[in-house]
């Protein structure tokens, strides 16, 4: 009678193969983390002391309306990007998908930004933008004296121009994404709709998005992460500007930290840019990745 | 064939680490002077030093302002591969490279040619002092509270050119009529500046002081810096449009050419005019402290000498550092730089109009200002920054609610 391996040493190798990997998140995401908020209590300026001061960092940072105008244009570039690539992407994939001609030469020139750095995306849409020598010079010297396109000097819009940039940069890879998702779709499902006589656009609504879920959701994580580091196209488009109006929390944490010799307040913004995707985050992967007993799958 | 390929490469190795010790020190000197006025300025640097004969001036300027080349430099000293020389502003920027003792002390040479008779102010002198050591070499001294102006575009809009601040809002209208810009200006740090000018030379001497030295909340919440904050709205409403996201230089060159008809912006901008190969006096023109209080700071470049093991390259940098202070390269340096030499002794007939003013200015040493990087920390300026540039950019915010969170600023300050 063979002896049941003691339940630790069951598959050894395996084991010591993931200790790296175990022991990198252990100590560079949660300990760094967990120092994070630590030292985010503490009066910190360029090296790190361990002087608490409570809840100090944290009403002054929300005391300072740079931050405010940070979180407000977060959300206002997180919803437009994340539903307009979303819908964009989808539309583009679904035209993709009609086997039309020249596909990969289009397929190519959609996804060709994403190639790009966020510094050139930005350096481009700067020079696109800026009224000197920009859209608006170019409106004009058709003929349309009056004609006035503010959006990178007016600080009313110009987070609505990091939104249009980051589009053009990030909505090629949603397009691709959904593309290899539509690809997966069977081509009897198809068939069956037509036989139904169900219309295009309702199949896509009805039928294929449905079926597309966990494409939707791997897209959904991309995109959220790639929204709430954005910190490069910023800084190349408007630096923040004119005065505070295209600021991000992510250049707040930079230019505290690293310019301004404040670790304090630094970490601390940095700490409630973690709270926020935490707060977002948990109850949507408690729901979706919690085990599915009662559709009569069983969890290994 | 493979064995003689090896060898070839290691006979080549060889001879090229012979060769690099013949040659008697090729000394790296890094610097962010990349501008067309002060690339010119580390050139004077370069080749009066080829000139001594046998060391070598090897140019290592890196592109970006301050804070880009600061922690490459600061990394590079740190990390064991330090450079020959480098450049750094006057200040606080290498005070923990000193403490660690990874500079090359001066003493010796300082002492035996004797920096200090002639190096004026004093403070340039102090603030390379650590423990009684010297540790750097001073070699020019800037002050932000310039105007420059451009009397041409006054002439071409009819109105008077102004010898002050007051006269310059006053002939705006007129310059704006013509399509001229009244007042070039560009990124966050230079809108700032603006402000820091202001304080200097609108509200004297004293509220400078009061705010810097005594972080008073009476005086940054006072009815004389409501004024200065009053004069800062007046200047928001000169700027054009485009100023955002523009360089320093691009908006010089706009008063050079015309298009703009003046900047306020440290003597540094005067490198740019002469680039242009412009005459002070009559194709620009400069306000020194606005035309106001005449007072300027006296920030600047200094060199610092990394230690090293090389024993030829410790000789070529004292050679160096005995020539940046020398009369010759300090005429010729600063007239490039547009900035003013740290002598006292030197003849500046060859300086231009808007040096000898300066140089005046600073005779007295009434005049003499602290600045803003001696008096905050770089948190508390950049709080201002932030101040500065959102009242700046948005022409719906009052003076009121501006000087009342300065007052909630200065009041934090350490």
């Amino acid at each position: 009678m063979s002896r049941r391996p003691f339940a630790p040493l069951r598959n050894l190798n395996a084991k010591i193969a993931a200790v790296p990997m175990i022991v990198t998140v252990l100590v560079v995401f949660v300990g760094c983390t967990l120092w994070t908020v630590l030292y985010s209590f503490t009066s910190s300026r360029s090296l790190p002391t361990l002087d608490f001061v409570g809840f100090d960092q944290y009403t002054r940072l929300f005391r300072t309306s740079r931050w405010t105008v940070s979180l407000k244009n977060l959300a206002i570039f997180g919803l437009l990007s994340l539903a307009f690539s979303l819908i964009i992407g989808f539309i583009l994939a679904a035209l993709m998908d009609q086997k039309i001609r020249f596909e990969n030469t289009f397929r190519t020139i959609f996804l060709y930004p994403h190639a790009l750095s966020f510094i050139v995306t930005g350096l481009v849409w700067q020079w696109i933008l800026t009224p000197a020598y920009g859209v608006q010079k170019v409106v004009r010297d058709l003929g349309f004296e009056t004609f006035s396109f503010p959006i990178l000097t007016d600080g009313r819009f110009t987070i609505y121009a990091i939104v249009i940039a980051g589009l053009w940069q990030g909505t090629g890879l949603v397009m691709a994404l959904m593309l290899a998702g539509l690809r997966n779709i069977d081509d009897e499902i198809w068939k069956a709709a037509r036989v139904d006589g169900i219309p295009a656009w309702k199949t896509y609504l009805f039928i294929i998005i449905p079926m597309m879920r966990p494409v939707f959701i791997t897209t959904l994580v991309i995109i959220s992460a790639a929204i709430v580091k954005v910190y490069d196209l910023v800084v190349a488009l408007t630096n923040g500007g004119p005065g505070i109006s295209s600021e991000v929390p992510a250049k707040y944490v930079y230019d505290l930290m690293f310019s301004r010799g404040n670790l304090g307040q630094g970490l601390a913004a940095s700490t409630i840019m973690l709270t926020t995707v935490l707060i977002i985050l948990v109850p949507w992967a408690l729901l979706e990745f919690r085990p599915r007993y009662r559709k009569g799958k069983i969890p290994k | 064939m493979r064995y003689r390929s090896i060898m070839a490469v290691l006979a080549t190795s060889t001879f090229l680490f012979a060769a690099s010790q013949v040659r008697a020190a090729d000394l790296e000197v890094t610097h962010w002077w990349t501008s067309g006025g002060e690339a010119a300025a580390a050139k004077v640097l370069a080749s009066s030093y080829d000139k001594l004969g046998g060391d070598k001036w090897v140019d290592g300027a890196i592109a970006g302002s301050g804070s880009t080349a600061r922690p490459i430099i600061v990394s590079r000293i740190l990390g064991g591969n330090p450079m020959g020389a480098t450049q750094l502003n006057t200040g606080r920027d290498a005070e923990d490279l000193v403490k660690a003792g990874l500079m090359t002390d001066l003493t010796e040479l300082a002492t035996k040619e004797g920096w200090a008779d002639f190096i004026r102010p004093s403070k340039l002198l102090d603030a390379c002092k650590y423990e009684g050591k010297i540790y750097c070499v001073p070699v020019n001294i800037h002050s932000w509270q310039w105007m420059w102006i451009n009397p041409n575009a006054f002439k071409q809009a009819g109105a008077a050119v102004p010898t002050n601040w007051q006269e310059f809002v006053a002939a705006a209208p007129k310059l704006k009529e013509k399509g001229i810009i009244p007042l070039a200006t560009g990124d966050a740090w230079q809108i700032d500046g603006v402000f820091r000018v202001m304080l200097a030379n609108l509200g004297g001497k004293d509220l400078y002081l009061k705010i810097l030295d005594q972080k008073s909340t009476e005086a940054a919440g006072g009815p004389e810096t409501k004024a200065i904050w009053q004069a800062f709205a007046d200047a928001r409403e000169l700027a054009d449009p485009g100023y955002v996201g523009r360089q320093w230089n691009e908006a010089t060159s706009l008063v050079l050419t015309g298009k703009a008809a003046g900047q306020i912006m440290g003597d540094w901008a005067q490198g740019e005019f002469g680039v242009a190969g412009k005459v002070a006096g009559t194709d620009y023109d400069c306000l020194p402290g606005l035309g106001v209080h005449p007072a300027l700071d006296t920030g600047g470049d200094a060199f610092y000498f990394p230690k090293n093991a090389n024993p030829e390259i410790t000789k070529a940098q004292l050679k160096l550092a005995s020539m940046l202070v020398s009369k010759e390269t300090q005429v010729a340096f600063n007239l490039a730089k547009g900035s003013l030499p740290i002598r006292g002794d030197i003849d500046m007939q060859a300086a231009n109009e808007c040096m000898k003013k300066g140089i005046k200015i600073l005779t007295d040493s009434n005049n003499v200002l602290p600045s803003y990087e001696q008096a905050f920390s770089s948190d508390t300026q950049g709080q201002i920054e932030d101040l500065t540039t959102e009242f700046f950019a948005d022409k719906t915010m009052t003076v009121e609610d501006a000087q009342a969170r300065y007052v909630e600023i200065i009041g934090e300050a350490k």
